[in-house]
């Protein structure tokens, strides 16, 4: 199956909580990912019955969000903010340090499939500039020497 | 975990201490005791009253009196509605609600309780923006405390009143913080605003009467009823009562949070409480709510920080990040950061918003690298004049006010560009 039955169990387990099972497809759309990287045409198709909606559909919610993708990327996601309160704090050149560390620019993803590259919109951390965000931690208050310690420790 | 405020008054005096994330130590500062005497003794209609009384203004950014927004909900009996709070925060230059997530969940669920008594909502959803991760692993434990503890759930409090918690997670877009978007998302859709009206009292999550609340907002109201309205207007201003937590960001000494009274002058949080300028350089512009809020020049900061007094300097509170900028700063590359934010974040249903968002920043980037006209500055205001009130949402509003205000507060900086042809501001940041 593309989407087990434990995965499976748990997304109408969350489906419960909203008046309409719609409700929670963020929700799953964040369990899938999360366990299998992606939410490929597949996945789509498997998730699409449990909403009512068809696999078109379900992607189009998909290519909305930010953090959800329909393509396989690194193990981690990196992202540097570079809105205006983390430039003001040097963010911008920050981000291109990390670049040269890792040899790719944002929007890639490193040859070893370790690090996918971004930068983001504010995280809200805007005192604590230059900031990033791995998975869903946040780092902050960093300078390029404490990033790199950062990337380096990822698997 | 989001660092404590350099200044607390009564909605963060406790932040800074760990154990104020959990119920007991919440309960050990006096938490839940609000609910527990309002649940049993105060009718909804009460509770409702005395938030109004109070005058407390929401905190999201639209500044719209919170007791009001309570009364155009419709009567109990038109049974399932719903409280969503809104905490999608991602206003840059907004940090607040997170340390209001992270480190006082429980001071949010007694003000959610108090708010859906006061509306007759049997059902909350806690709207995070996707990657407050952590404030949603909080969130969710706090819920789950409080459910264990029957501060929810059937008969919250043995006052017969029952009430759910879900806390929700999006995935990433500015716009899902537009309360209309925020419930497209809530409803496992795309966040495309709707076309109000109808407003959410009369249609909101899943077709049912909804009110939509800043997370900020909720939490002032167990002080208010804990307190009562006249406590809760001994601070702040006549028309904007109570604190507020104002962010500070940029080119600071001390940057962070600072919960001080509405109506502290600009200068005195910048200079005061984060220190002034750092390394002895001068403000150049201030933006004083968060970046589609009006930028302020260095000569305008003797300004009381709340509507009716920023109003007049034509800007607005919004949601309180203070984004300062020093002398070095050069504002077309400001106009470069704010229009690349929201070229990518419009959602573009409209035209105006979609289009004129793309232009904005295709001619600032231009004028930025040299190439721009002096037809260009022109064009930037014929712009903005066609995206403002155009548009379903106030997103396309957003975008264009900034530009203008850079513009009219800085066309010189814009001028040099355009006749030089090179950024001469060597200290700036770099694009
Ligand atoms: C483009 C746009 C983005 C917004 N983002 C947020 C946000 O992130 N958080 C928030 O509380 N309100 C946001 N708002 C305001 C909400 O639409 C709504 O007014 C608010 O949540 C109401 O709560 P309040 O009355 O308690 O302030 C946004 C509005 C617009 C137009
Ligand atoms: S104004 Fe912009 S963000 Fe708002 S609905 Fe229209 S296109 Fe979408
Ligand atoms: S501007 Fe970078 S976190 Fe807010």
């Amino acid at each position: 199956m593309v989407i087990s039955k434990a995965i499976r169990d748990q997304i109408e387990a969350e489906n419960a909580n909203y008046p309409r099972a719609r409700g929670g497809l963020l929700a799953a759309l964040h369990r899938v990912q999360r366990e299998y990287g992606a939410i490929t045409p597949e996945h789509a198709t498997a998730l699409a019955p449990i909403f009512d909606m068809t696999a078109v559909e379900v992607l189009a919610v998909v290519s909305f969000y930010d953090m959800l993708s329909s393509q396989p990327a690194g193990r981690h996601q990196v992202r540097v903010c570079t809105n205006l309160s983390c430039s003001l704090a040097g963010a911008r050149e920050f981000l291109r340090e990390i670049e040269n560390h890792l040899g790719i620019t944002r929007g890639e993803t490193s040859a070893d499939g370790r690090i996918t590259l971004g930068h983001e919109a504010c995280l809200g951390a805007c005192a604590n500039a230059p900031m990033m965000r791995v998975d869903d931690r946040y780092y902050e208050d960093l300078d390029t020497e404490s990033a790199r310690q950062v990337l380096d420790a990822l698997d | 975990m989001q660092k404590a405020p350099h200044v607390t008054d009564y909605l963060t005096r406790h932040c800074a201490d760990d154990e104020y994330g959990c119920l007991r130590g919440f309960e050990a500062q006096g938490g839940y005791r609000a609910a527990h005497t309002a649940l049993r003794e105060m009718t909804p209609q009460k509770i409702l009253d005395e938030v109004r009384q109070a005058g407390l203004q929401g905190r999201g950014g639209a500044g719209f009196c919170a007791g009001l927004k309570w009364s155009f909900m419709p009567a109990p009996e038109q049974q399932p509605s719903y409280l969503v709070c809104n905490a999608d925060e991602s206003e840059p230059g907004s940090f607040k609600d997170r340390l209001l997530l992270e480190r006082a969940p429980h001071q949010l669920l007694e003000g959610i309780l108090l708010a859906a008594r006061a509306i007759g909502a049997q059902k909350s959803f806690i709207y995070i923006r996707g990657e407050y991760a952590e404030a949603a692993r909080v969130m969710q434990r706090a819920v789950d405390e409080a459910h264990a503890k029957g501060y929810l759930g059937d008969d919250v409090m043995g006052s017969g009143f029952s009430h759910d918690v879900v806390v929700v997670r999006g995935a990433g877009s500015y716009i899902c913080g537009e309360e209309t978007a925020l419930l497209e998302s809530l409803e496992g859709k795309r966040g495309h605003p709707r076309v109000k009206p109808p407003f959410p009292a009369q249609r909101g999550a899943f077709d049912r009467p909804s009110t939509v609340n800043n997370v900020e907002t909720l939490c002032h109201v167990p002080h208010i009823i804990g307190r009562g309205a006249a406590w809760f207007r001994s601070t702040g201003t006549e028309k904007s009562p109570g604190t507020t937590l104002f962010g500070v960001s940029g080119h600071v000494v001390r940057p962070g949070l600072f919960e001080l009274p509405l109506g502290t002058p600009l200068d005195e949080i910048i200079f005061e409480h984060a220190g002034g300028v750092a390394d002895g350089r001068k403000v150049k512009g201030v933006i004083p709510g968060g970046l589609s809020m009006p930028i302020l020049p260095a000569g305008e900061l003797d300004v009381a920080m709340a509507n009716e007094f920023l109003q007049e300097k034509g800007s607005a509170l919004g949601t309180g990040g203070i984004i300062v900028m020093d002398d070095r700063t050069c504002m077309v590359r400001t106009a470069c950061v704010i229009s690349e934010f929201y070229r990518a974040e419009s959602c573009g249903q409209c035209g105006p918003c979609r289009e004129g968002t793309a232009w904005i920043n295709d001619i600032v980037t231009r004028v930025e690298r040299g190439t721009g006209t002096a037809e260009d500055l022109e064009l930037l205001v014929d712009i903005c004049d066609g995206m403002e009130g155009q548009t379903i949402c106030a997103f396309a509003d957003a975008a264009a006010w900034p530009v203008r205000a850079l513009l009219k507060h800085f066309y010189a900086d814009f001028e040099r560009h355009v006749r030089e042809g090179v950024c001469s501001f060597s200290g700036s940041f770099q694009l």
